[in-house]
């Protein structure tokens, strides 16, 4: 037994590596390996989503003897075909660190003491009824995450918002892809992508906007690269405010100052109707044209508030605003040549090359967000370049399920399942399918996410669950934020997997169940719903997420919502939930069918996944007789917009110098709470530093290693210096990534944010620094 | 009773001396690439001891330009968790 279990660790250990490999040289073929999966079953595999990033790689986890062993890519996952990155491979590792929490903690006499969960639930239930009836509905608040599975989210807003009639619901992809969603909102009508991963097998140019791939999509980034060496007509451009892995591997590297992006963009569509590359059949069939208000400040005050008003323009209109950016004009704006900015946008004109633009975090924390977004969908819908395989604005997601959990079942908070709280048959349908009366559920949307924190400073929110996330670490501007956090009539509940600065500000910590201890779901960036099984069994007290909420809903006296038993709730959920996507625009596959699959694309329409939506061709919505229908839209038309180009909400001066952004590593996974538990990936990058141009650090006098110190209106941090690593800013600009809680890097960021997706902008703030 | 897994990259032109190298130490079985210049290493030892001894002579292939782990499993410390 012993020796065929070693032979099936060695296995893992070999496909592990041949995985990896084939992840960083791509085509790497390994002819001599046996494939020994079919052996003897003293491994068990068990197909999940990987636990980390919005690619969503299907993987097998290995179990023996009740733990999970060994992680390998899974062969009939279309997303990654059997490959894995680096995180994905070491996932397993992540459920064993040594100081899991494994049992609830409430605070007493100022001291975290371990108590019974069941303790912990009575009296979180009796905390939030107290301060409900005490300060009003409004003062009690959840926060949850992308990382949600799909069943957590749909507790969490079924108890906030249709019983206990509060709106008082965000998650933190609030923070990594609220200005996507207003993207396709304000362009489509619709969200998420038109498009699937199947259009990187034939794309001819793939545009990387403000999004290193190499690092946050790995996966992808190496499907692309096998594309390139496959055919032999594929170029891949990265265009970005730094050097980076992505740059390195791409054809071309096109640097842009912060921000003109927009400018950039718009340099591209005036090039476009210059040239006469319109596709003039699409843009008059398919296309209308709008402007919305300028000026639109930046939401770094209290209560800030702003609402968006389209107007209808011509095309000529549109043609007209363009003039001020002509691509000689933009060139000194941006720091881009006109000649790269022709270059870039005869590569979108070319109507014999199909373009794929890639984008993430870069463009959606901007507190232009939508613009950019509305920008890059202008180019392709100009040229007609949508909505068939490889022509796709592809904006991916960060987390495993921001769209699952956060887009598709709204937990924001004017978002509801289906629709929107302000609309009167949106409420209706939910008030149905959840058992409450219609009046329960508020029409006016309460706080986003720095505004809910804000209002958890100010005492507006006396009561706040946290979830699944690590806010003490991520929120900008985070010093208000902790303090407000801690101030006495103030009471935190957060559920997590290991202790975080998040738990530092608890007054109660229940412990969750992490990725495959429970059932679940994920939605990933390709809207493919992605099912995983309880492989191996939590430890100690530890419960997931939706269970605590149901266990607190029932003490609240909401048994009828949720009648649910332990033993079948996920399936339940899953086949409630899905009455509210029932259609041909959303339809979701079946729990018994997700079950089976190793996730499945929706709408889900008579069985069969729809791969391009508005493509009449392939998605059953389409009803308009023609050949594309952006149904989204009343006017069956996709929009483009004219968005002027605006400054930063903060710019450097002669105070403050340089420009701050911030970002992530492949080795970690956001806050790092998980893969700085994870020897491999910790001892890969240990701990976090400044990236600085080598120029820069030769006049501050420092070198690699040597202590910065980093100072913006709103704190410092002094943190090591890393020059010529893996990222190289220009100058004026330096970068921290935000995984290491011993350098919280969001002491000095802006919480400055997109006015219409309220999307916070952690790329671009002022600093100065010193020599620590 | 470790087992882990490495990606190991040659030095210029040296993969067909590597593998040759890797075949003689003791607790290693190598994986090849056909068409790229990287070769996959498992080493599974029975104890601590004889581990650090490998890694000590993995240290000295004149041949082997880095190596990056890919995958790790220790009986011992799961005992300990
Ligand atoms: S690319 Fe993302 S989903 Fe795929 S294995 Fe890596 S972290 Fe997991």
């Amino acid at each position: 037994m012993k020796l065929n279990r070693r032979r099936f660790l060695k296995y893992a250990a070999a496909s592990s590596a041949v995985a990896t490999a084939g992840a960083i040289f791509p085509g790497a073929s390994f002819g001599s390996w046996q494939n020994l999966s079919n052996n003897s079953g003293l491994i068990s595999w068990q197909k999940a989503p990987c636990r980390f990033c919005g690619t969503g790689c299907g993987v097998l986890v290995g179990v023996s003897d009740g733990r999970a062993v060994a992680v390998k890519g899974d062969p009939n996952c279309s997303v990654n075909k059997g490959l894995c990155c680096m995180k994905g491979y070491h996932s397993v590792q992540m459920l064993y660190g040594k100081d899991r929490i494994t049992k609830a903690k409430v605070r007493k006499d100022g001291e975290m003491v371990e108590v019974p969960i069941q303790e912990a639930l009575d009296l979180i239930a009796d905390k939030l009824q107290k301060t409900k009836d005490k300060h009003g509905k409004d003062s009690v608040a959840i926060y949850g995450s992308g990382q949600w599975t799909i069943p957590d989210g749909y507790v969490a807003s079924k108890l906030f918002k249709g019983c206990l009639g509060t709106n008082n619901v965000e998650a933190n992809a609030r923070l990594c892809m609220a200005s996507a969603v207003t993207g396709f909102m304000t362009s489509f009508g619709i969200d998420e992508p038109m498009g699937c991963y199947e259009d990187m097998d034939h794309a001819n140019v793939f545009i990387t906007w403000g999004n290193n791939m190499a690092e946050m999509h790995p996966v992808l980034y190496s499907r692309m690269l096998a594309n390139r060496k496959r055919r032999t007509n594929v170029t891949i451009i990265d265009f970005a405010t730094r050097s980076t892995r992505t740059s390195q591997a791409a054809d071309k590297s096109i640097l842009f100052r912060p921000q003109t992006d927009l400018a950039v963009a718009n340099a591209i569509c005036y090039e476009i109707i210059k040239n006469d590359w319109v596709n003039w059949n699409f843009v008059n069939e398919h296309v209308s044209f709008h402007k919305g208000k300028t000026n639109i400040g930046y939401g770094t005050e209290d209560h800030f508030a702003f609402k968006d008003k389209a107007e209808g323009i011509s095309f000529e209109d549109f043609k007209l605003f363009l003039e001020d950016y002509t691509p000689e004009k933009v060139e000194k704006i941006s720091g881009v040549s006109a000649k790269d900015i022709k270059y870039m946008a005869a590569l979108y004109g070319d109507p014999s090359l199909k373009v794929t633009s890639f984008w993430c975090m870069g463009m959606n924390q901007h507190t232009r967000g939508t613009w950019i977004n509305n920008l890059v969908y202008n180019i392709h819908l100009l040229v007609g370049k949508i909505s068939t395989p490889g022509n796709s604005p592809f904006s991916l997601t960060g987390q495993p399920s921001a769209c699952g959990t956060v887009r598709e079942v709204g937990t924001l908070t004017h978002k509801l399942p289906h629709g929107v709280v302000m609309n009167e048959h949106h409420r209706e349908m939910a008030a149905e399918i959840w058992d409450v009366p219609v009046a329960n559920i508020d029409p006016k949307p309460t706080y986003h996410t720095v505004e809910m924190f804000r209002a958890l400073d100010r005492g507006d929110i006396k009561f706040i669950w946290i979830q699944v996330t690590n806010p003490m670490v991520t929120m900008p501007n985070l010093k208000r934020y902790r303090d407000g956090a801690l101030k006495d009539d103030r009471f935190v509940v957060v559920s997590d997997v290991y202790p975080t600065p998040t738990t530092d500000v608890a007054d109660v910590i229940l412990p969750a169940a992490l990725w495959v201890e429970q059932e679940g779901m994920f939605g990933n960036s390709e809207r493919r719903t992605q099912h995983f099984a309880e492989i191996v069994k939590p430890p100690g007290d530890a419960m997931s997420d939706t269970w605590q909420i149901i266990e607190v809903a029932k003490r609240l006296g909401f048994e009828k919502q949720f009648p649910w038993t332990q033993d079948d709730y996920i399936g339940k959920i899953w086949e409630e939930y899905r009455k509210f996507h029932a259609g041909p625009k959303h339809e979701m596959a079946s729990y018994e069918v997700l079950k089976k699959r190793s996730g499945v694309q929706w709408p889900f329409v008579d069985g069969k996944e729809t791969r391009w939506r508005f493509n009449a061709k392939h998605d059953p919505a389409c009803t308009n007789g023609k050949d594309f229908d952006f149904y989204g839209k009343k006017d069956h038309k996709a929009w483009i917009w004219a968005r002027p180009y605006e400054p930063a909400a903060e710019s450097p001066d002669s105070e403050y110098n340089f420009w701050l952004n911030t970002g992530r590593v492949i080795e970690h996974w956001h806050t790092g709470s998980m893969t700085r538990r994870i020897p491999v990936l910790h001892n890969a990058v240990p701990s976090s530093y400044v990236e600085l141009n080598p120029e820069d650090a030769a006049e501050l006098g420092v070198v690699n290693g040597e202590m910065v110190k980093i100072i913006s209106r709103r704190g410092e941090i002094t943190i090591p210096a890393q020059i010529k690593g893996r990222g190289i800013p220009p100058r004026g600009m330096v970068f921290v990534p935000f995984f290491d809680e011993s350098y919280l890097i969001n002491e000095v960021t802006l919480d400055a944010f997109c006015p219409i997706s309220k999307q916070p902008d952690y790329k671009k703030c002022a600093v100065r620094l010193e020599k620590a | 009773m470790p087992i882990f897994s490495y990606l190991a990259i040659p030095t210029s032109g040296a993969k067909e001396i590597l593998c040759a190298s890797l075949a003689t130490l003791p607790h290693c079985e190598i994986i090849p690439s056909d068409n790229q210049e990287v070769v996959v290493l498992v080493t599974d030892t029975p104890d601590e001891a004889t581990e650090d001894e490998l890694q000590k002579s993995l240290k000295n292939l004149q041949s082997l330009q880095s190596l990056s782990l890919a995958f790790g499993y220790d009986d011992k410390k799961k005992k300990g968790r």
